[in-house]
This record gives C-alpha cells, structure tokens and sequence, in this order.
C-alpha cells in the first residue's frame, strides 16, 4: 500500500475511462453504451478520491458521494426513457433510430 | 512499484471493462460492469476511503445493476446475429490505444504528477475531522455543514427523477392501451 503512488491510482482510472468512452464510440446497443457512460462515471470518483486521500482533504470524497447519488438519478431516468424508446420503436440499437435522418 | 493488492484489482477492473466493452451479449457486459464497480470499490477501500467503498457496492452493483439487469431481460435486447462487426472493433481498439497512451503520458512520462508535493506516497491517517479521515462521521459533518445547500439539492434531483420516472412510464402505457 505504501509503494502505491498517486499516478498509479491516477493511470488506473485514465485507462478506466477510456475504456468507458470507446464503448460509448463503438457499440450500438444504448443499454451497453449506458453502462459504459457510468463507467466513466466511476472512473472519474476513483480519480477524485485519489487526489483526495493524497491531499489529505475530505472534500473530493464528500464529492464523489454527490456523484453516486445523480448518477443513481440519471441511471433511473435514462432506464425509463430507453424503456418508453423500445415500446415505441421496438428496438434499443442506436443505428435503427433514424427517423430524422430519413 | 505499486503493491499486490493494487495489481490484483487493478486488472481486474480492467478485464471486466474490457468485458463490458467487447461483448456481444448484453448480460455479459452487465456481469462485467458490475465487476469493474466491484474493482473500482476495492480500490476505494486501498485508498482508505471505506464509507465511498461501501457505497459503491450498495448503490452501484446492488441497486443500480440490478435495475439495469432487469431491464435488460424485460426488453431482451441482444445485439443482431451476423459477421463480427471487425471496423468497430478496430475503430474501438485506434480510440482506446490512442486514448491509453495520453493517460500513460500525462500521468507517468510526463512527470507532472511524481513532481506533485504529496505524489509519492500517501500521507498518514489523521483523526482530525478536518482533514481526511476514514469515519464515516466526518462525511456526515462536512455534509452537514459546508454541503448544506448541495445536500438539499441532491435531495430535491432525486424527487425529481422519480416524478420524472413515473410520469415517462404512466405516458408509455397510456399510449400502449
């Protein structure tokens, strides 16, 4: 533990969030391309309890715990509206919504 | 070098992203992404911040999974059969390389971060409520206190969620009738 510095921590959640945006990029379905976002998400609170614990400083913690609690929030919502979508459309892949560009 | 238990976690999270990202199987991915929050909580827990850790687990891979995986299982949403997508695969592997290596560059090679005053190695637990602590009390105080206002509102978001939650399904259903 006392061998594990900062940039460790800091590449950890680097790696963790590109990983995130690349399935965000590529894949079609919204569900995968929803857990990748919170991905993100998680990937930035790792950063931001590193930076602080190694500040010695609470507030980036008490942060991350306003992050949990919008991303359980947008998590609910965005499920409801993926729903509404696929009772609609029949479908959650993003390239059979094409309805304003055809 | 960082120790064991940081490495063994580390790829953990990793594996189970690459999981989340790679798989055509919805419910894979869900598997994986609730591995990845797993290895995201145990570092949590490396970097001493137990309460952030515990949460993790409770409201991500308990409630928050659980709610994405019933979903996925009341819509079965898999992805459509046919040949392996390889242009987004390797689209996916350009992005998450040329990504990869900014964030090895700008936190390792670059020097910017060792260079930082407290970088090394983390300073020693204090129980001064005022500085970073591992009781969940002085969450409570600072939440309290100087997060007052954001509290309420964080309170007030999730009351709207959920009248926007019931109003989006109640519409659905009425035109579904």
């Amino acid at each position: 533990m006392e061998h594990t510095s900062l940039a460790h921590h800091l590449i950890l959640a680097g790696l963790l969030f590109a990983l995130g945006l690349t399935g965000v990029l590529v894949r079609r379905n919204l569900l995968v391309v929803y857990m990748c976002l919170e991905l993100m998400l998680a990937a930035a609170t790792l950063a931001l309890v590193a930076f602080s614990r190694f500040n010695r400083t609470m507030d980036g913690a008490v942060l991350v715990f306003f992050v949990i609690t919008v991303a359980a929030a947008e998590v609910a919502v965005g499920l409801a509206l993926i729903v509404a979508l696929f009772r609609k459309r029949g479908s959650v892949q993003s390239d059979a919504l094409t309805t304003l560009r055809d | 070098m960082p120790d064991g238990l940081f490495l063994f976690f580390a790829a953990l999270t990793l594996g189970a992203a690459c999981m989340l990202v790679a798989s055509r199987n919805a419910v894979t991915s869900a598997m994986g992404m609730i591995l990845a929050l797993v290895g995201v909580a145990a570092d949590f827990f490396l970097l001493d911040a137990y309460f952030l850790g515990v949460l993790q687990v409770l409201v991500y891979a308990g409630a928050v999974m659980v709610l994405f995986l019933f979903i996925i299982m009341l819509l079965n949403t898999d992805d459509p059969e046919g040949a392996y997508p390889w242009k987004a695969a390797a689209l996916g592997l350009a992005v998450f390389f040329l990504l990869g290596a900014g964030v090895l560059w700008l936190f390792h090679w670059s020097g910017a971060v060792a260079n930082m005053p407290a970088g090394a190695t983390p300073p020693e637990l204090s129980t001064n409520p005022a500085l970073f602590t591992t009781s969940a009390k002085s969450f409570g105080r600072l939440l309290y206190t100087k997060y007052l206002l954001p509290l309420e509102i964080a309170g007030f978001l999730l009351l709207v969620a959920l009248v926007g939650v019931v109003s989006l399904s109640k519409d659905s259903t009425e035109e579904n009738a």
